[in-house]
């Protein structure tokens, strides 16, 4: 009697309508962030004149910019900043969700409230948020902060932190819907070998399967996958094959079968296997709210199930939300159920769950060695413990390119930290001029990813001519040199729930210059990123933060200082970064043609000067791959430049790691030139070292140290 | 093909000078024996760009000193460096030094990895005599292909003769049909006058006699609208008799007047037979008859009754939800065809009966006398021998026009491709069966059903700028959803046959086929000093 129709779907409700709300006021609040996934600003608008933030994952065809509409994931988390504090609200509901916003400030201009300030006139600024979801019980965490860094380990504490990836999923992967067979991949490998560019991964979309039935491949065109992948490993490379949730109804698929028979899949409202079009035609929906259901999907991914596969493949899970192409928007009626669950009530989960168990048999296939790495489109909160995601089907348009940084910046901030964009945009074709940009701002965001519409023309890196094919090298070849600081950067999202790529209000939570700052960011502490995100850009002008601090241009080493909007000239090879005075930076600046290629080769330390003259940061080695850094095997040292002297001492005495890396080269930006540099190692020997010194930048270069990368040594100027 | 016989030759100079210098000479791991002189031992070392000199003992120390890399052309320390393997038995390499130690052998002599545990195996013997055998078969292919090939100039050459010749030919008896042409021109318009005069003698006779008719049926009709108009019968018609057809009212502003009626008659109140002639001449256009007032119904539009049955089709065919779009389209076009019957069959049935019945009337135009028929027969004759001549110049108009086109054609620098002009060439793969036909068009059919794609017209030559002929464009095919139109790009390979060897799609609606002839075979270098690759 409570039926609903939308379209030509109904909705039974068969427990009638239902809704749960609770409103919440944040007195001296103005900014408000998080709730993702919405293509929006990282500083959500109030809601007043239009729809509320939806979350309802759903499979969105070209989504449309600066909008609430829902996109493919929900995490129900956010954030209120003021100069004062920052805290958090976490509405743990799984069913489609709405989120208002409403201020008392909004639309007042700066000079209006600073009337209202000045006349003592002023009411307290005030964001009053409404939470309604569809079904369930009101289960609400607040995390009363103080700090961001509070907020980020009070949530950590609740949904887990950042599962740590394997590095070298860290580096660059070339993806395209699709690679037409194995000749194709071969040839692309080479091509990357021909054009010197690195790279780690090559993915490969629906079109590799046998007739989209998963854990399959095509017979001809990918007649014998192990070959194929042990072509990439003997170039110490790595592949990435998809496998989505929906199941292609055939009696003669294995996977159905097994599914079928052991009840596994959704069921619909009548109590049938519910059958919705997908990839494959008619298509089951596996149950991944049951743990058993994940225990045997988990069991698939074992080398003896999934033919073909290799300790070299990995899984992306798409299409998770989940997408049924003839379902209400695009995805599962509602009052499908599983067990005594309907659909309304876990829709948000499914996503969660698809890439748990996919992680999960990853780790079971090497006997809980491996650590796994899989990409999903869908997510909830807690996401970040299964592996990466990225911003879905977004499109090759320049503000595509800029929507590319507030939508990660808002995953972070609610503990999703390995998030990036299709780089060069998934539908349409880029201008090369869009590509390279492209590939500039990816290079710094944490998953680095080319992927690309089945109906573009063809776009590996070398197809733009020599100009734009030796940009992009030099864009990806930056990405290869900083590996070693995204890797510490992971380690310690993984360790503390805080965001890698991560707004300057986090970082600067006094400035208000710095709350709604998206067009830039932060990587860590230490490294400020303003890519360059318009056409025929002249210039960027990046506002780089702290009074009292000091920012080096990581290019020219040129010094500037904090607070202030700095105007950056460019060109079309120029990645506007900075290294923040005070901080140590580890690179391995040999990039060679995988990240595992790179291991044991040596670092160039890159400290640069605060005007107290000191710095310090943090190198951390394991073995890139396992996880036995659990088990305490791991370098993390502490690199301290203080009073003229450089030193390395262990963060982790209990930890145990042998690394034959070593220190090839120091930098010291802002520094004076020294009469003499001494080098003294753990074993009390002491040795002058050879440097130059470039006046003109205050730049010293020690030549050649060579200390071993996990020792204790001090390198002392005099 | 001809990279592959660039690839030949450099590989026998290299192999010549390989074998000259056998002996090992010292010099720093990475660098080629060629820049051995600056590097010599013991010496301060120069960076070659010149910017930095530094001591020997830092040439390979595994810190890179020199910008351009020089210094360290046997570690991976410089960014940019490059090391050389001299791959004794096969050839020698550069490869970027961040290839050295990474765990992967490149230098068939493995001498990249001296350093990183990887267990190479020196393959470069191996290598060298695959390659050679390759090169070896490619440079037997090679050699029939080109003598085949210097069959197809000589044939194309032949050809080309002999299309000059049949040009010549066509030119000739060209002129010979353009002074038919003129002269059956004169003849036909010699025929035509007299005809023209005939005929319009002939219409113009038939036009006297059809005013005659008229005249006298004008006549009659008035007459007869005496009669009606003459209500009392007294051999007047009156302005009172006059009033009762209103539609005479000259100024036709609502009431006819006795004086405007008076006017009509001549300014008298009445007029006899006689004097009406004038009094019809000035009414006839306006005079509606009593009689047939009511038996001009209009005649219903015919298309409403034929049209019905046309929509109930449409209603039925939508009411199948289920079939497929591309049938649900074809039947929409089925539709409009019968509707665009049915308004072109209808009107002639309906309006045909009236106009007969107006030619009723007049009669028909008796038939031209023999005289004149005459006329027309051998006129007519003329005509049709003139277009018959004018279509037969048209023919070798166009005759010389392909021949023309023919032999301007860019079938090669030697004409060696004509052979494959008009000719077409398939391959069959699992789905589908590509059909090249060159310097024409290239398609797709589906092996199973199904309508043939066209995936392009032939373009140009799309080789790189010193090879042109290595690539043929075939543009504009059949357009892709969101895409381009289809293209093909076909790679030429030298070969002994004429043969397609693969297709592939490597972006969508872009195709790639490579196709086998000996009309690419470059002369294979007259080359035998076995004796040299035995040594090795």
């Amino acid at each position: 009697m409570w039926e609903e129709t939308f379209k030509s779907h109904s909705d039974s409700k068969p427990n009638g309508p239902s809704a749960v709300s609770l409103d919440f006021s944040l007195p001296g609040v103005e900014h408000v962030y998080g709730i993702p996934e919405h293509a929006d600003t990282l500083r959500l608008k109030t809601t007043d004149n239009g729809d509320p933030y939806r979350l309802y994952n759903l499979d969105v065809f070209q989504y449309e910019l600066y909008n609430p509409m829902a996109l493919y994931g929900a995490v129900p988390v956010m954030l209120a900043h003021n100069a004062q504090r920052t805290t958090g609200i976490f509405w743990l509901n799984a069913a489609e969700t709405w989120v208002d916003i409403s201020s008392n400030t909004a639309g007042k201009t700066v000079f209006g409230k600073m009337l209202d300030y000045v006349q003592g006139s002023s009411e307290t600024p005030q964001t009053d948020v409404r939470w309604i979801s569809e079904s369930g019980i009101i289960d609400v965490f607040i995390m009363l902060g103080p700090t961001a860094k509070d907020v980020f380990s009070q949530y950590a504490s609740l949904t887990g932190t950042q599962s740590f990836p394997p590095l070298s999923s860290l580096a660059y992967h070339q993806c395209r819907w699709n690679y037409n067979d194995q000749e194709d991949v071969k040839a692309v490998d080479m091509g990357f070998d021909e054009h010197d560019i690195p790279y780690d991964f090559i993915w490969l979309d629906i079109e590799h399967t046998d007739g989209k039935r998963y854990f399959t491949w095509d017979p001809h065109k990918f007649a014998t996958p192990k070959e194929m992948l042990q072509g990439l490993m003997d170039k110490k490379r790595k592949m990435v094959a998809i496998v989505d949730p929906h199941i292609k109804v055939d009696s003669s698929y294995k996977i159905h079968n097994e599914i079928r028979s052991r009840g596994y899949y959704i069921k619909n409202k009548d109590g049938g296997d519910y059958e919705g079009w997908c990839w494959p035609g008619s298509a089951g929906y596996p149950d991944f709210t049951r743990a058993d259901m994940r225990s045997w999907w988990a069991s698939m991914f074992a080398y003896d199930q999934y033919e073909g596969s290799m300790e070299n493949l990995y899984t992306w899970n798409d299409m998770n939300e989940p997408s049924v192409f003839n379902g209400p928007e695009v995805t599962m009626h509602k009052d499908a159920t599983h067990g005594d669950w309907e659909h309304r009530d876990v829709h948000n989960l499914y996503g969660f769950y698809v890439q748990m168990a996919t992680a999960e048999g990853q780790i079971q296939r090497s006997g809980g060695v491996e650590r796994p790495f899989v990409l999903t489109r869908a997510f909830f909160a807690g996401s970040q413990r299964y592996g990466a995601v990225w911003t879905g089907d977004n499109a090759a348009e320049w503000d595509h390119l800029k929507i590319s940084i507030p939508m990660c910046l808002s995953l972070g901030l609610v503990g999703i930290s390995f998030c990036g964009a299709d780089v060069g945009g998934f539908f349409k074709t880029p201008s090369s001029e869009l590509l390279v940009r492209w590939y500039q701002t990816g290079a710094y965001q944490p998953f680095f990813r080319a992927h690309a519409h089945l109906d573009t023309p063809r776009r590996e890196p070398w197809l733009f001519g020599p100009e734009n094919t030796a940009l992009i090298r030099e864009a990806v070849r930056q990405r290869y040199t900083l590996l070693p600081y995204w890797y510490l950067q992971f380690y310690h999202t993984h360790r503390t729930g805080e965001p890698v790529m991560r707004p300057l209000w986090v970082e600067y939570p006094q400035d208000p210059a710095t709350f709604a700052l998206d067009d830039e960011f932060l990587i860590g502490r230490d490294l400020l990123v303003h890519p360059v995100t318009e056409e025929g850009a002249r210039g960027v002008t990046a506002y780089l933060p702290g009074k009292n601090e000091v920012w080096f241009d990581v290019n020219t080493f040129q010094k500037h200082n904090g607070a202030q909007n700095l105007y950056i000239p460019v060109t079309m090879n120029s990645i506007p970064v900075f290294q923040r005075g005070g901080s140590i930076i580890p690179r391995k600046l040999r990039v060679r043609r995988s990240s595992t290629c790179m291991e044991h080769d040596p670092y160039t330390l890159y400290v640069a000067l605060n005007p107290q003259r000191t710095a310090e940061g943090e190198l951390y080695i394991d073995d890139g791959h396992t996880f036995n850094y659990e088990k305490k095997e791991f370098v993390h040292r502490r690199l301290s430049f203080v009073s003229n002297i450089l030193s390395s001492v262990d963060l982790a005495p209990d930890a145990q790691f042998t690394t034959p890396s070593w220190i090839e080269r120091v930098v010291i930006l802002g520094a004076s030139k020294p009469s003499n540099v001494t080098l003294k190692t753990a074993d009390g020997q002491e040795s002058q070292l050879e440097f130059d010194f470039d006046s003109s930048m205050s730049v010293l270069t020690l030549r050649k140290p060579g200390m071993n990368a996990g020792a204790d040594w001090t390198v002392t100027l005099k | 093909m001809s990279s592959h016989f660039r690839h030949f030759l450099v590989l026998l100079l290299m192999l010549l000078s390989v074998g000259v210098s056998a002996v090992e000479v010292q010099r720093p791991r990475g660098v080629p024996l060629s820049k051995r002189e600056f590097y010599e031992e013991g010496k301060p070392f120069t960076c070659l760009d010149g910017s930095h000199t530094i001591p020997f003992d830092r040439v390979n120390d595994d810190y890179c000193d020199c910008q351009d890399g020089t210094d360290e052309p046997g570690t991976a320390a410089c960014p940019n460096g490059s090391f050389h393997c001299t791959n004794a038995g096969f050839r020698p390499a550069f490869i970027p030094s961040s290839r050295i130690n990474d765990g992967i052998c490149d230098c068939c002599d493995t001498t990249d990895e001296y350093n990183s545990g990887a267990a190479c195996q020196n393959t470069c013997r191996e290598l060298g005599r695959n390659e050679r055998e390759s090169l070896r078969k490619l440079a037997e292919i090679a050699k029939e292909g080109f003598l085949l090939k210097q069959q197809l100039i000589h044939e194309s050459k032949r050809g080309i003769e002999d299309k000059k010749t049949k040009l010549e030919e066509v030119q000739l008896s060209r002129k010979e049909l353009v002074d038919r042409v003129e002269a059956l021109r004169t003849v036909k318009e010699t025929a035509e006058q007299p005809e023209k005069e005939a005929k319009d003698r002939h219409l113009q006779a038939w036009e006297d006699q059809k005013a005659v008719i008229r005249m006298e049926k004008d006549k009659g009709k008035m007459a007869e609208v005496f009669l009606e108009l003459d209500d009392d019968a007294d051999g007047f018609v009156s302005v009172s008799e006059l009033l009762s057809h209103s539609e005479l009212d000259p100024d036709s502003d609502g009431p006819f007047t006795e004086e405007e009626a008076q006017v009509i008659l001549g300014s008298v109140d009445k007029v006899d037979t006689v004097a009406f002639e004038t009094v019809w001449s000035n009414i006839k256009e306006k005079y509606k008859s009593e009689a047939t007032t009511d038996t001009s119904a209009p005649v219903e539009p015919p298309h409403e009754e034929t049209g019905e049955p046309v929509s109930d089709n449409d209603s039925e065919s939508y009411s199948e939800d289920d079939i497929p779009e591309e049938e649900e389209e074809d039947d929409e076009d089925d539709e409009d065809d019968d509707q665009d019957d049915a308004d072109y069959k209808t009107p002639p049935t309906v309006t045909t009966p009236e106009k007969k019945s107006d030619d009723d009337d007049e009669g028909t135009m008796p038939p031209y006398n023999q005289e004149t028929q005459n006329l027309i027969d051998s006129a007519q004759k003329a005509r049709d021998e003139f277009d018959e001549a004018e279509r037969a110049l048209r023919e070798v108009d166009d005759q010389i026009r392909n021949l023309e086109k023919e032999i301007s054609f860019d079938f090669g620098p030697s004409g060696e491709f004509a052979y494959l002009y008009s000719q077409c060439y398939e391959l069959s793969t699992s789905e589908y069966i590509y059909k090249l036909c060159p310097f024409n068009r290239v398609s797709q059919k589906p092996k199973y059903g199904g309508s043939e794609t066209n995936l392009g017209s032939w373009g140009k030559w799309a080789g790189p700028e010193n090879d042109v002929y290595a690539l043929m464009k075939y543009e504009h095919g059949t357009g892709c959803w969101q895409g381009p139109n289809r293209s093909t790009t076909v790679k030429l390979i030298c070969g002994k046959e004429t043969v397609v060897t693969s297709t592939s799609e490597p972006s969508r609606c872009e195709y790639l086929m490579e196709f086998i002839t000996p009309a690419v075979c470059q002369e294979p270098p007259s080359l035998d000093s076995p004796h040299v690759h035995e040594e090795l």
